[in-house]
């Protein structure tokens, strides 16, 4: 149920998110989410694509710095308190998300976070059983 | 008496054997090498001997090798002045080869060699490689630039010499120089420090374990590296590293070579000359003192270098080494005294810089210091290329590497730099060398 989610180290400067976006569309790699963690001099470009291994492997064949991290992508309604209600769920469980960005399609009236926990698998399960919907990579990539 | 070994170890390869001449034998030859080189160069170079007539003095006047004192130094800019051949003490026809420089300042610096001169060079690197533990049966990858540059023909005929199987990959495509390190079994890697660092870095990012290769020996020259360097390098690829000196002005590589104690590097001395003087005043300094190495070819035909002052920081090492070598040593060069930075009134050397990116684990010591001048007053960026090793997916853990750099640097240096993570593989990287510091304060 984990995602795969690539991160590259880019400088915060014109032009450095345009050359590692070109790679992938060469290779025909769709980005499917993306966030951008920035400071003043660089930032972690992380990103949601559909092919991760082709992505990770274009990249570093090109000289990019590549991390791949275990993410998750849950449904949440779309509506006042649908956020609110998903992080509820984690009240006390200590749980700790690292971070976390919004999917880009958005599904009759669901729409699809990604978070980062400090511990994916237990996470899953806590979640589960908390009754959450969690999108399989399957899923995600089938529009 | 002298108790020290002063005898050639049975098993040393033959080159080797001058690196154990007794010393008063080793002092009699480097006496009558001096006498014939500074004859050769007063009847051939113009240069030296203006400046022999400007002192009142003739070849005749050096009797002893402490009469080398009296002799004028050279520089670099005088092979810049005579270019290209102003200072060849031999006529075109026995020249066998010229390197120079890359000239990135202007005309290049040109070097000439004789066939006697080209002999004795490749004796020098046998002996570099034999005190390397290294001999007949290793597989020797080169990855110093061939061609101009003196490190990749130099280092290459040397360990042909010795009797290695030579693998001249020059320097660059780094996905092919692993792959051939892995296929062929290399056992010895030669080529700059920080281009072997890059290697280790880019075998990393290829899956390749360098610890599980063949390889079991570097030796890394062409520019300065620490001893912290030289850690970082042997816990990293699980070889040992030794430390090989030399300018192609002298010769090449060459000049000098750790062996197998790592207490300095010896330097052949039967063919080089080596003295320590004050980088100011330019006056003699005893053994053990720090300061400029100044260096003599002995027995160059081609371009004899006398009193060549090589910017090179260091001290001749006292007594002998535990090798049983007679040929003196220097300590490791980490520093050239153009080296040296003035930052808001205090020195900073590279090295300095160097040391202190290595106190802070995983950090690969891909850096570059840029030097730029913001009202008046000089301000030092250090940049460092953020490796796969180095880099995390949270920005808190970037920041907080940001900040342990910035903390070494700033108990290392004494000044308050700014630290700059670049993205890999962008700092600018020229023949293999790296460029440690770009200087923007005169634009």
């Amino acid at each position: 149920m984990k995602i795969q989610q690539i991160s590259i180290f880019v400088e915060n400067k014109p032009g450095h998110i345009a050359a590692p976006t070109r790679l992938l569309a060469q290779e025909g790699v769709d980005i499917r989410a993306l966030y951008l963690a920035d400071t003043q001099q660089y930032g972690i470009l992380r990103l949601i694509v559909t092919d991760w291994k082709k992505a990770a492997e274009t990249l570093e064949a090109h000289g990019f710095v590549v991390k791949v991290t275990e993410v998750l992508a849950l449904m949440v309604t779309d509506r006042p308190g649908g956020l609110a209600d998903l992080l509820g769920t984690l009240d006390g469980t200590g749980i700790n998300i690292e971070y976390m960005y919004a999917f880009s399609d958005v599904r009759g009236d669901k729409a699809i976070l990604i978070f980062r926990f400090n511990d994916p698998d237990a996470t899953i399960a806590h979640l589960l059983k908390a009754g959450v919907s969690v999108v399989t990579s399957e899923e995600l990539f089938t529009k | 008496m002298n108790t020290m070994l002063q005898t050639a170890p049975p098993d040393c390869h033959p080159a080797s054997v001058p690196d154990y001449t007794p010393l008063p034998e080793l002092r009699a030859l480097q006496l009558q090498r001096l006498q014939a080189v500074v004859a050769l160069s007063w009847k051939q170079v113009k240069l030296f001997r203006d400046r022999m007539d400007e002192r009142g003095l003739t070849p005749e006047d050096i009797r002893s090798l402490d009469d080398i004192a009296k002799l004028p130094f050279m520089k670099k800019g005088d092979l810049r002045d005579t270019y290209p051949f102003g200072l060849f003490a031999s006529p075109m026809k026995d020249v066998v080869r010229l390197h120079a420089s890359s000239g990135t300042t202007g005309k290049p610096i040109v070097v000439a060699y004789t066939q006697k001169d080209v002999d004795v060079w490749t004796s020098v690197l046998v002996r570099c490689f034999a005190g390397c533990g290294l001999h007949r049966g290793d597989i020797m990858q080169i990855a110093f630039g061939y061609g101009l540059f003196t490190g990749g023909l130099g280092a290459h005929y040397g360990a042909e010499g010795l009797g290695a199987t030579v693998v001249p990959t020059s320097g660059g495509h780094a996905d092919r120089q692993i792959m051939l390190m892995k296929d062929f079994g290399v056992t010895a890697m030669c080529c700059t420090p920080s281009y072997f660092l890059h290697l280790i870095d880019r075998a990393a990012e290829l899956g390749v374990d360098m610890k599980e290769l063949s390889l079991r020996a570097g030796i890394f020259g062409a520019e300065p590296w620490t001893d912290s360097m030289r850690k970082h390098i042997e816990k990293a690829s699980g070889i040992e590293a030794f430390d090989l000196y030399g300018l192609s002005e002298i010769i090449g590589p060459g000049v000098g070579c750790e062996c197998q104690r790592h207490q300095g590097l010896h330097i052949f001395e039967d063919h080089f000359y080596p003295e320590i003087v004050d980088p100011e005043t330019g006056a003699p300094l005893a053994d053990g003192c720090e300061g400029e190495l100044i260096l003599t070819t002995l027995s160059k035909q081609a371009m004899p270098m006398i009193r060549y002052r090589t910017r090179d920081i260091t001290s001749i090492l006292p007594g002998q080494c535990e090798c049983g070598r007679t040929l003196r040593r220097i300590d490791r060069i980490g520093r050239r005294s153009d080296d040296m930075l003035f930052i808001r009134g205090v020195n900073v050397f590279p090295s300095q810089v160097e040391t202190a990116l290595l106190q802070i684990e995983g950090t690969l010591p891909h850096y570059q210091i840029v030097l730029t001048r913001l009202q008046g007053l000089d301000q030092m960026e250090v940049q460092v290329e953020v490796t796969s090793q180095m880099f995390n997916d949270q920005i808190g853990a970037l920041q907080g590497l940001h900040d342990r750099l910035q903390g070494a640097l700033d108990r290392v240096l004494g000044i308050r730099v700014r630290v700059a993570l670049v993205e890999a593989h962008s700092l600018e990287r020229s023949e293999g060398k790296a460029k440690r510091i770009i200087d923007r304060r005169g634009a």
